[in-house]
């Protein structure tokens, strides 16, 4: 026993770079980007799909985003929507301010807002994270609850906000098809940063505070900032998401971003898989379509989802799925073909 | 140093109080720890009191004590994970007091726990490269968009943690969960995780835990080959008595918190208090 841990448990599994998992996420990403421009360029998609363009964009970057730090991070935040808001609200103004004062066009005013919404989020995301470095668990999940309500509540009851009937955007309102590229550009952009993160010595002293927070910072991790760092972070990524939210209407409601919007996102991170940002996608997109989609048969359309709901929860968690999926992965069937040419040379345990 | 108190009467001079035997080779050096009267209570228990203790810059301490005696407690105190009630830590002749347990160990103590504390979700490498995080500087720009500093980093990390990995032989489990790690190898790794991050002293909370002789035996020779080539102290908890005995140049004994006796094995294994206290029992089971 003794000398046979020394020895190796396992063939580490050839990781080919083209079939590496980030690649075959933003693989995804882009493929979906592609088809969904083509018919709605082509004028080959309906009037549904033209108009679910950017929400399923705005929900994809939500999920990505809430992922960072309910999957990556390992914190409970149920205020995510509050971000958006922030978001929607102040990049919203400096576009409309924009237009009027300089008529500034599309393509410059839209990035520029987006980065202002995003960070103005990203100051709440710090103001929301410094009570996150002292809670844990169900504390945190009221504070950012409670959080989200204030923000709507102060939104509702402020002046320059346009209070509880909303902040009118018509001036800065933008059609699908022009907003498309922008949505497309800022979701593979985060994911593609996400991804990034995630492979540097930050994302892995984020993981490393997930597992374990008394050996992470025995093992010199300053918790305090790697935490900060992922609440800015993701808040910044929800008020772009916001920004782009706002150019979509006409008017936007600090009533939409409640809580049960939050919830909602929560959903497709759960049911997209803790800490899977290619899962976060399918689940944005696929939960935001399949309501869409199932019209035809409405009259179980409701059942069909809840069914489909769980079917998705059980092969993400279930450890049978799990098994099935690795049995399904390309990678690892490669690597079975692979192995069973040479053979022989079981494994120790 | 230039506005002491002329003062204070005049008494006359003694050997201060931690001045704990340590190597001779060490002696010209700064100790490595140097721990005055630290204790803690928990509640009205004083779970460690009067505990003083000098460490050299290369030598390998054991701590030693019944169950319950304040052991894993001394470490806590030792990484502030408990702020201590009183006393002093100077490491390589720096108060440690009021520093956070991340700070600890960037100013050089590294540790294991009792029960394992892996990254269990992520890889071997990954947790060894947690520790080498500290040798490199990263900020957020280089992460999110990988610049070459990342690439030069990363490159350098992915060495430097194979390198480690080869100490006990895990280069080819690099890749592997460490949750899925069978329980020696976990050992291994928290050892390896922990010496990533340049210590100057290493603390190992029980690491023959559950290790059968054979393993133990390997371990040991594995500690002295870790003092050995990374000239560092080394301090470590430790029940099995051969892997004490046979590589702990200093031992303490510690006994409802308080230390009974200081000493080198041969000082400890003839201690009357100590064969009462502690290995008294063992010697009586094994006579009866
Ligand atoms: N956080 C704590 N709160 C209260 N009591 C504690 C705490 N940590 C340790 N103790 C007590 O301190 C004593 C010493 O514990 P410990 O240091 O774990 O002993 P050991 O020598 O076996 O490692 C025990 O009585 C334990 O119950
Ligand atoms: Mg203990």
């Amino acid at each position: 026993m003794a000398t046979q841990i020394n020895k190796p448990l396992e063939k580490t599994p050839i990781s080919k770079k083209l079939l590496n998992k980030d690649t075959i996420t933003v693989f995804i990403v882009v493929a979906f980007y592609a088809v969904y421009s083509t018919l709605i360029y082509t004028n080959t998609a309906g009037r549904q799909m033209l108009n679910m363009a950017i929400t399923i964009s705005c929900y994809i970057l939500m999920a990505v985003s809430l992922n960072l730090v309910v999957g990556f991070l390992g914190e409970l935040s149920l205020g995510h929507a509050a971000f958006m808001s922030v978001g929607a609200y102040s990049g919203s103004m400096l576009s409309v301010a924009l237009l009027q004062s300089t008529a500034m066009p599309l393509y410059i005013r839209l990035p520029l807002a987006m980065i202002f919404g995003g960070l103005v989020a990203t100051i709440f995301g710090i103001i929301i994270g410094i009570p996150v470095l002292r809670l844990n668990g169900d504390y945190l999940a009221i504070v950012t609850l409670a959080f989200g309500e204030i923000v709507k509540n102060v939104i509702i009851n402020l002046d320059f906000t346009g209070g509880a009937i909303g902040y009118d955007t018509k001036a800065i309102y933008s059609t699908p098809k022009a907003l498309l590229p922008y949505a497309a550009a800022a979701v593979i952009i985060s994911v593609l940063l996400i991804i990034n993160l995630a492979k540097s010595k930050h994302g892995r002293a984020i993981t490393a505070v997930r597992d374990n927070k008394i050996a992470a910072s025995a093992t010199g991790i300053n918790i305090t900032y790697y935490k900060l760092m992922v609440f800015a972070f993701s808040a910044f990524i929800a008020g772009v998401a916001g920004v782009l939210w706002g150019h979509s209407l006409s008017i936007i409601k600090a009533a939409k971003f409640d809580f049960n919007m939050s919830i909602e996102i929560l959903v497709i991170v759960v049911l997209g898989g803790m800490g899977s940002i290619r899962g976060s996608v399918i689940a944005a997109i696929l939960l935001k379509v399949l309501p869409e989609a199932l019209r035809a048969v409405d009259d179980y359309r409701m059942l069909i989802y809840s069914l489909l709901l769980i079917l998705m929860m059980l092969f993400n968690s279930a450890p049978q799925f799990a098994k099935l999926r690795e049995k399904l992965n390309i990678k690892n069937t490669l690597v079975y073909f692979k192995n069973r040419k040479e053979k022989k040379g079981g494994n120790v345990e | 140093m230039s506005n002491f108190n002329k003062n204070y009467p005049k008494t006359k001079m003694i050997v201060p109080p931690s001045n704990t035997l340590i190597p001779e080779r060490d002696a010209d050096k700064l100790p490595v720890l140097d721990v005055r009267n630290l204790g803690i209570d928990f509640g009205g228990l004083k779970a460690v009191d009067n505990f003083t203790l000098t460490i050299g810059k290369t030598e390998i301490a054991g701590l030693i004590g019944p169950n319950g005696a304040g052991k894993t407690t001394v470490f806590n105190l030792l990484t502030n994970v408990y702020k201590p009630t009183r006393g002093a830590i100077l490491l390589d002749g720096e108060p440690t007091a009021g520093k956070e347990p991340y700070e600890i160990n960037k100013m050089g103590i590294a540790r294991t726990f009792q029960n394992i504390r892996l990254f269990n979700e992520m890889t071997v490498i990954d947790n060894v490269k947690v520790g080498l995080g500290g040798s490199v500087k990263e900020n957020l720009f280089d992460a999110l968009f990988h610049t070459p500093r990342y690439r030069k980093n990363e490159k350098m990390l992915n060495e430097k943690a194979y390198e480690l990995l080869g100490i006990f032989g895990m280069e080819d489990i690099a890749k592997l969960k460490a949750g899925n790690l069978p329980y020696g190898a976990q050992r291994r790794l928290e050892i390896l995780r922990a010496l990533a991050t340049k210590p100057k002293i290493l603390l190992l909370d029980e690491p023959a835990a559950g290790m059968n002789p054979s393993e133990t035996a390997e371990l040991m020779e594995n500690i002295r080959r870790i003092r050995d080539t990374f000239n560092i102290a080394i301090m470590l908890i430790e029940h099995d008595m051969n892997l004490v005995m046979g590589i702990c140049e200093g031992i303490a004994v510690l006994n409802f918190g308080q230390i009974i006796a200081k000493g080198t094995p041969d000082d400890i294994k003839n201690n009357e208090t100590v064969i009462e206290a502690y290995l008294g029992r063992k010697e009586n089971k094994k006579n009866a």
